[in-house]
Formats: structure tokens, sequence, C-alpha cells
């Protein structure tokens, strides 16, 4: 896995709650054997749907950090939700919270949650509201989401899973140690 | 310190824990399908690992396969290859495959029941977040994924947090032709999609108790859609019925002292939850889902709820829905013109679902402008179905009665509504796109699904 670096990037906002796995990857993109090409796919009903919509937005193309409300990511226990993310460059979620499946599988892929009280993200929201949008600097190892005019903000994230994330271990090795016969 | 039934199963579970670190949890069971393994099977290929416990495994054909008469030839050359994909591994990794035509073959969720696989006090884990259904039995059982899926596949044991627990108990009884599905669609739509995240439900209540294993399986299928990653009911003499005598279920001597230890699994008098809800559903009418999210949902007689009934962090996938269903807040759902409906699923794929459909649709034909797709949850349940002469009359009414599979409930493969076409469906997902890009879900139960067909519109009263 990826050891996750200090990522500063422009926001996407997302100002949905409970976005669910279907909507993230559509079923018929599940029918592949590898775990590439999937990025294309990212949100494609909603692409369709509506030609505003944020992932159809030049401005966002290279950003890598997604900002959402409520339980991201329910649904479905498809982890091509995460692979489709990250292959279309999120690294990165800020939400209030996240359905319990795929917190799972975005650990094992490197994808940091961050979770954050709706007051923070709504200011957030609003923040992306402006002309020039709102970049962030997101660093794990500080704990902290910092803006360019200096204003900071802590972020709870569990050790465990923090240092797998900046280290690069994946479960599977400490899991074959932990079970060695 | 008394326990509940989901603390009990957890525990025994523990392999190993350190300070600040998940838990090794061990999984007795997993079910494997096509769609989520070949990358976990990768895996292990790249790091040279072998499936270190064969015998805790069972796979099967059941999300990309077609449904039509004529299966086994798949045109989608990616789902071909998926397919195949799984058939190469089951080989090269020793796992036992049910294939099209093992008199087996079926959606997960249904054959793991049926093979006495599924048992009382397990821990089951499969690539597909309806793994709760396996909870009607008071088995431990959650989605995960495919990482997960290696990580069992070559250790047995995945990383877990202890998760919280919650009691759902029901009070007073149902009326006739209320069903499992209508029960745990009402549960969804008052605690919303997320109220059960980050919790393990046991559902008790003596309606519970005088359900089926059939229509527990319902129940706990939908656990997932309020949140939770699973949902169980405590195992009793109508579990034991169901499992024994079934081909994985302990045999003899082995069997009577199974169920004396299952028989522990019960919650102990006075043990604590960390939440516990009590709903009352004396008054519970059938259930229809109006939006795009399971918890959208309402009884049939009632309106489509208007923005300002709503809470404000709702009212944002409440626009999103009327746009999406075409329907307008206030109007009534009963009535509303249907094209689609489909009959099957992990959540209502089993003969009691269809013999309930078939009771509704016997000498009845379906509306003229109605495709209804009948498909059973596994070939055991199309080859009941046959003995008892349901397929007859689906066929008489007009359905469509096709071979096993997940089919309509997810359109992975051919079997898709079409783009604006209303559907009602008894699966479990109203997502946007769920059954074909554009297409608009209404959740039911059989009954009311079947219902609907003959009348054309949607209604739980048979014309």
């Amino acid at each position: 896995m990826k050891k996750f670096q200090i990522i500063t990037s422009r926001v996407i906002p997302l100002p949905m709650k409970d976005v669910d796995t279907d909507m993230i990857i559509p079923a018929q993109y599940l029918t592949q054997t590898n775990k590439e090409g999937y990025g294309e796919a990212l949100f494609s009903g909603l692409k369709k749907q509506n030609a505003n919509f944020v992932f159809n937005q030049p401005q966002y193309r290279e950003a890598k950090i997604l900002l959402s409300e409520s339980n991201f990511g329910c649904g479905s226990s498809r982890e091509h939700a995460v692979w489709a993310l990250m292959q279309a460059g999120i690294e990165v979620i800020i939400a209030e919270s996240y359905s319990d499946i795929f917190f799972n599988n975005a650990a094992k892929n490197g994808l940091l949650l961050i979770s954050m009280h709706k007051a923070a993200i709504d200011a957030f929201f609003k923040e992306t509201e402006k002309k020039e949008g709102l970049i962030l600097t997101v660093d794990l190892e500080q704990q902290n989401i910092r803006t360019l005019a200096g204003d900071s903000f802590h972020f709870a994230y569990d050790d465990f899973r923090k240092t797998c994330l900046l280290n690069g271990y994946e479960d599977m090795d400490y899991l074959l140690d932990a079970t060695k016969q | 310190m008394p326990k509940n039934i989901i603390e009990k199963i957890w525990n025994a579970h523990v392999v190993s824990e350190r300070e600040g670190h998940p838990q090794v949890f061990s999984i007795d069971k997993m079910l494997l399908h096509e769609v989520t393994s070949a990358q976990a099977f990768d895996e292990l290929r790249k790091r040279n690992l072998k499936v270190r416990y064969p015998e805790r495994l069972i796979a099967t054909l059941d999300h990309s396969i077609p449904t039509s008469q004529s299966r086994s030839v798949i045109n989608d050359l990616q789902a071909r290859h998926q397919v195949e994909t799984l058939r190469q591994n089951a080989e090269e990794f020793g796992v036992t495959l049910y294939d099209f035509d093992s008199g087996y073959q079926g959606i997960v969720h249904v054959i793991g029941p049926e093979l006495g696989f599924t048992l009382p006090g397990t821990t089951i884990v499969c690539g597909d977040s309806h793994t709760s259904t396996h909870g009607a039995f008071g088995a431990l059982a959650f989605g995960v994924g495919t990482s997960e899926v290696g990580h069992v596949l070559a250790t047995g044991c995945i990383l877990q947090y202890k998760p919280k627990t919650m009691r759902v108990n029901f009070t007073g009884q149902i009326k006739q032709n209320i069903t499992a599905k209508d029960i745990i669609m009402k549960l969804i739509s008052m605690i919303g999609i997320g109220g059960g995240k980050g919790y393990i439900i046991e559902y008790t209540g003596e309606v519970i108790r005088n359900l089926s294993m059939e229509a527990r399986m319902t129940l706990c299928n939908m656990s997932i859609e309020c949140g939770a990653r699973a949902g169980l009911v405590a195992p009793d003499q109508i579990t034991y019925d169901y499992l024994k005598e079934r081909p994985y279920a302990p045999k003899g001597d082995a069997w009577s002292q199974a169920v004396e230890a299952w028989e522990q699994l019960k919650s102990d008098l006075n043990c604590v939850y960390d939440q516990e809800i009590d709903i009352d559903i004396s008054e519970l009418t059938p259930m229809v889902s109006w939006g795009i999210n399971p918890e959208q949902a309402i009884g049939i007689e009632d309106t489509i709820p208007r923005l300002e009934e709503l809470p404000q962090t709702h009212q944002g996938m409440a626009k999103q829905a009327y746009e999406y269903t075409k329907l307008q807040p206030g109007e009534a759902i009963k009535g509303k013109k249907i094209e689609w409906a489909f009959i099957g699923s992990c959540t209502n794929g089993r003969i009691e679902d269809l013999r309930a459909a078939a009771e509704v649709l016997k000498g009845h034909k379906i509306a003229k402008h109605v495709t209804l797709y009948v498909v059973p949850g596994s070939e055991k349940v199309l080859a009941q179905a046959k003995a008892e002469g349901l397929d007859k009359i689906f066929e008489a009414a007009g359905a469509d009665f096709r071979m096993p599979g997940c089919s309509m409930c997810l359109a992975m493969n051919e079997d898709k509504v079409p783009p604006g076409a209303r559907c009602i469906s008894t699966s479990n997902r109203n997502f946007m796109g769920r059954q074909g890009p554009g297409s608009i879900t209404h959740l039911a139960s059989p009954r009311t699904v079947a219902a609907s067909a003959v009348a054309g519109y949607i209604t739980s009263e048979v014309v």
C-alpha cells in the first residue's frame, strides 16, 4: 500500500447525505476481475443525469479531497467504490460519518476518511461556494487540516490505522503474522 | 455478568487482542461469488499463499449470470470471463463450487441456509452486504470488502473493532397479510438508513418468535439497509427444525450436542444493549418505498411526505427523490402506474415468497402493460416451485419464470428495468439506477408486488 503523504488540494463539494456505493459505482461496472480501470466509472449515473454535477466540472479534475455529509458510502459492500474513488484521484474524504463497511474498505486501500462535526463540515461547504473555491492541506501525521488563510482544524483518527496509512502497512501482513502456525 | 447473544458470539471469536489494535477475529465460514472474489484470489497468488481453511468455504454463481433458460452461454464477455475465473479459482484453491445444475446453485444467501452451511453461533462473512441474512439462524454474519475476503482466504481471520449492540423489540400482533418485509421496511423508515450504523441488532418479540425461518431471513437481510452491519434472531425450535438433516448440518450425536450449545446462545436475562428500541407493529400496513433509498418508505395508504413534514437534514434527499421518481409531495402512492414488477432476490426469492406471490396470481392475468419477472433464489427453490406447480400459475398469469440468480435486484446482467420505467420489486434497494440506468424502483413484499402486477398500478389489494 502507498504511504500516505501530506496532501494539498482543491476540495470537491458533494453536499449530500447517504451517498451510496451504487451511486459511486453502478453494478454494471463490476464484471471486471482486476482492481484497475474503475476511475472513469466514478459517479457515472450522476455525471450523465446532470451536466453541472461536480465531477463534470473541469476545475475539480485534479482535486484530491472530497467533502460530503453523513453516512457516506452506505449500501453495497463493493470495494470497487473505494478503488473507483482512488483511481479518479481522490485521496481524502471529509464527511460527518461513513458506513461501517465502506470505512473498513477505505482503510485497506490507503484512502483517508476524516470525520468531523456538522458545523465544521457546513463551514467548509460555505467556503467551497466562494469563487476561488476551498483549498485545504491534510496532514495525517499531525492530524490536522489547514486552510491557506492559516486556520487549523484537528481531527480524530485511530492510532492503529494512522500507523498503517503513514507506513503503507497492509492488514494481510498483520494477520499472517498474528495467525502464524 | 449477563451477556446478550451478540456479545457471546463475538467474544467466542476473538483470537487475540493487543492494546490499541483492532481484534484478530476468527471467521467460521465464508461464502464466495464471482463478483467480489477474483481480486482476493489474485492477492493470494501474488503472495504465493494457499487457502488456509478450504472446508470453511463454499462458492456459487449469482450476481452477473443470466437468468434466461439458455443461461449456460453467457453473452457478456466480461461476465463470462468473471464466471470462468471463479471456476478456475475454485479448482486451483480447492473450494467447493455450486455451479449451474449442481442442484444447489443460487444466490449465496439463499443457498447457505438451504445447505445447512449457515449454523447458529457461527461467524459468517461474504463479499456482499446482505450477508446479514444469515443472522436469522443466530449467526453473526456480515458483509466485507474484497480485501477482507482475501484475509479470510489466507488466514481465516479479519481485523475488527467490537461493534455496539442494539435490541429492536417488536410488540403487538401483525394483521393478516403483513409480512417480514413490511416489518423491516417499517424499522428502516423509522430509524433511517444510517440509524443502525456501528451496531449489530438483535431482533426480539413474540411476533419474531412466530416467524418462519424464511421470514426471519427477509428481516435480517435488510439490517444493512438501516446501516447495521448485521442483525440476528436467537435460535429456537423453528431454527433447529429447519436445519436438521441439511447437508452441512451436524448429524447424530453431534446434532444433539450442537443443539445443546446453541441453546446457550440466547441473551441472558438482565443483559444490556447499547441501545434498545420498541416498536408496536399492531397497526402496520403493507409498506412501499417512494424515494431513492430504503428509508423513504410509507404505508401503502399513506401519501408521499411533503418537504415541510421532513426534518431539514432529509429535505435534500427528498427533493432529489421527487425529481428522480417523478412523484409529487402529498400524492398517494397507491394507484401509481407501473410497467415492471420483480419477484426474487436474497430478500424475497425463497419458496415461501413464491408461494405468497402465486396465491395472489392464481386465476389472474397480470396487466397488459406490465412485465413481471419471477426469479427463484436457487435451483432448490426452482425445483420446489415446479414440484408444487407454481411455475404453471406464474406462466398462466403471464409472468416470466426464470432461472436462479440476483437478476433485476442489481441489474448486473441483462435483466434491467428500462430508463424511466417504474418497477415494483421485492428486492432490497431503491437507489437511483439500481435496477438499470434511469429505472425507478418501489420496494415492497411479494404479495404487494404480485397484486400490483395484476392491477397494473401500486396496490396491495387483489382485484
